[in-house]
């Protein structure tokens, strides 16, 4: 098994005709994911070599029986673009898109939770179930299928972490990128419940960074609810108090929401944490293989 | 991004948020005559982006026009430390305004909490003070309602909050009122932190804004061609550069120059190279920018902060090739002199092709290292003068 999406997945992008969104539409489509819809508005009846284009994401559901939504969509039309995939009859909602204001995503997050539907990002790199389906930018070259679930704030980290996994001979259940932005769909929280339940995943790599306190919920959330092993790195001890690094989310304000502050409440929580990239995969390969 | 005191209170005079009157100047003759049309006594308020400026020494009253050219002089020019040693923090401007009648000082803040994904509003009837010890000291003073994110916040929302903070009950009315304006303000602006400390009741009873800190949120500036204009003025020469050149860059204060791709990875970067006893000099995200003319504005930037005594490339390569940074690397360097030893990691998608086109260009002051740490080590023994950060 594997999370979120699987060989099941009947995927609608949003943005297909753009130039991003048919890059990673048609490379998502080439792994094996099942692409049935592109969607854009006033471009229905076209498609994109092959798959069909429709106006809404609603179309997309009825007539092509899409369950999954992807968003390509440039920022300032973001927000209503996932808007109309949770009210289209989706499962889930993957948003790509970078730049979305954040008080744009208050209505979102919560209508989202209201209609029981699965935001993933935005700002994400997507998810990817090794030898199933890919829904977003993750190069798949680095994963191989194995018993270890990721869960990440990063895009190019992750990758970094997968590949050293894949050299030691493992692979992976999922990997979920949920996004470094202050307001994401789905938390750390969200993804190892997910995990936990899943019976294929062995091990839980956890991968976060400066800013809000996404993890350290995560490490009270850990030591309530979760049996399997996690293993955890955090980037941005050399961050400095207050500067922006990138991500929206990455801002510290004093000492909470530190790196340290995070590496401790995992830790405290009995949850090992790597120095470096390096050192997690390794520690995780270690505990997996006992 | 945030705003200067005077740019919060111009933005809440906009919504309609009484605040006292004043101008800004950034320079003495200016701020002394601006005190001079205002009249006495008056406030001399440094204009920068730090708590803790009072303290510091950063806000005065003048009584007459000989102490506005005294405090004036005193105040632009001076270095502020934030109150966790952020900083320092170079004073161009002050905002003088008119001296007002303190009756009592309250605390008013709305502020995008990321945890429970709603906007949260505070209120305490013990302002102008330190908020932080007053929420750790006696958390009862200081009220905090989350706003429903999918109902209007209107007046009696606002007021039943003003009402358990325990503000004077002549100045509930008044309270409320600024504290749904601040609420608008959020909204309209897509501010992610307003704060007011003080809100004051002056001795007529009024309610009025005597300070500003109002966060934006970047990413909303394409609608906001006001606020955008503010976020233009950048005073670091680097940073002003690579926005220029629109490449997300932080400095820092070591000597170690860093550029990866992806804000993790570089931030991980940043770890790495202070666990081997260095101290980087910058962040910097290429994001998915192999491109040769990308490698060598971030080349320029990076080399412009003259404390850099060595250069890190860090590249995880996935949709992004590692043969086309290479190919961008070995450009960059017939465009630009480098004078400064370059480590080179490259791994990821065709990292083999990468360092086959590295070594076949054969550059002077080029290393290359296979791993991140590897690269680390080696750029910092390359740096010379290590220092822990």
């Amino acid at each position: 098994m594997s999370i979120i999406i699987d060989g099941n997945t009947k995927l609608a992008v949003s943005g297909l005709t753009g130039r991003e969104g048919s890059f990673h539409g048609l490379r998502n489509k080439a792994y094996g994911t099942d692409l049935v819809a592109g969607v854009t508005p006033g471009k229905g009846g076209q498609d994109v070599e092959g798959t069909p284009v429709f106006d809404t994401i609603a179309d997309a559901v009825t007539e092509a029986g899409a369950n999954t939504s992807m968003i390509f969509v440039p920022a300032r039309f973001a927000a209503a673009a996932i808007d109309e995939a949770i009210d289209s009859g989706v499962e889930t909602v993957i948003a790509i898109t970078e730049g979305i204001p954040v008080l744009d995503m208050l209505g979102t997050y919560w209508k989202a939770r209201e209609k029981g539907v699965r935001l993933i990002g935005p700002n994400c790199p997507g998810v990817l179930s090794p030898g199933k389906a890919n829904v977003g930018i993750i190069p798949d070259a680095f994963f191989d299928p194995g018993p270890i679930g990721v869960v990440s704030k990063s895009g190019t980290l992750t990758y970094q972490i997968g590949n050293e996994l894949k050299q030691a001979g493992t692979g992976n259940s999922s990997i979920v990128g949920i996004g470094g932005d202050p307001i994401v769909g789905s938390d750390f929280i969200d993804i190892l419940k997910l995990y936990e339940a899943d019976p294929d995943t062995e091990l839980i790599v956890m991968v976060g960074e400066i800013g809000g306190d996404a993890e350290e919920r995560a490490a009270e959330f850990i030591a309530a609810e979760v049996s399997k092993p996690v293993v955890a790195y955090i980037a941005g001890f050399t961050a400095p108090p207050g500067k922006q690094m990138g991500h929206a989310g990455a801002i510290i304000s004093g000492s909470s929401g530190t790196a340290q502050a995070k590496k401790d409440a995992l830790e405290a929580k009995g949850v090992r944490v790597g120095e470096s990239p390096t050192e997690t995969a390794a520690i995780a390969v270690e505990t997996l293989r006992g | 991004m945030d705003l200067l005191e005077y740019q919060g209170k111009q933005l809440f005079a906009k919504h309609g948020i009484a605040v006292p009157s004043g101008e800004v100047a950034d320079n003495v003759d200016d701020a002394v005559a601006a005190a001079e049309r205002i009249g006495y006594p008056c406030a001399i308020k440094a204009q920068v982006l730090i708590g803790g400026r009072g303290k510091a020494g950063g806000v005065k009253i003048a009584k007459d026009v000989d102490e506005a050219r005294q405090y004036a002089s005193d105040i632009i020019g001076m270095d502020i430390t934030g109150p966790h040693g952020e900083g320092p923090f170079r004073v161009d401007s002050v905002w003088v305004e008119g001296g007002s009648d303190i009756a009592e000082e309250y605390y008013a803040s709305i502020i995008l909490d990321r945890g429970e994904k709603k906007l949260l509003a505070m209120v305490s009837a013990k302002g102008g003070m330190d908020i932080e010890a007053v929420a750790a000291g006696n958390p009862a003073d200081l009220t905090k309602v989350h706003i429903d994110p999918t109902k209007p916040f209107d007046a009696a929302a606002a007021r039943s909050i003003v009402e358990a903070a325990g503000l004077a009950a002549d100045a509930l009315d008044e309270a409320a009122d600024v504290l749904a304006k601040l609420n608008e303000v959020a909204r309209e602006e897509d501010a992610t932190l307003i704060e007011v400390n003080p809100l004051i009741v002056t001795a007529d009873r009024k309610v009025v804004a005597l300070d500003a800190k109002v966060t934006i949120d970047g990413n909303s500036l394409f609608r906001h061609e006001d606020l955008a204009e503010i976020a233009d003025t950048v005073d670091d020469p680097q940073e002003q550069m690579a926005k220029e050149k629109g490449l997300t860059y932080v400095k820092l204060d070591g000597n170690v120059g860093i550029l990866a791709n992806g804000a993790g990875l570089c931030m991980s970067t940043l770890d790495v190279v202070a666990q081997a006893g260095g101290a980087p000099a910058n962040f910097l995200d290429a994001g998915g920018g192999s491109k040769a003319d990308a490698i060598v504005n971030a080349l320029e930037v990076i080399k412009s902060d003259s404390k850099v005594t060595a250069i890190l490339f860090n590249i995880f390569g996935g949709i992004t090739r590692c043969d086309e940074i290479a190919k961008g690397i070995v450009t960059a360097s017939s465009q630009i002199d480098l004078d400064l030893p370059l480590v080179v990691r490259l791994d990821g998608t065709n990292f083999e092709e990468g360092l086959a086109i590295l070594a076949e260009a054969n550059l002077p002051n080029l290393h290359q290292e296979k791993t991140m740490l590897d690269a680390a080590r080696r750029v910092v023994e390359l740096a010379g003068g290590a220092v822990r950060a």
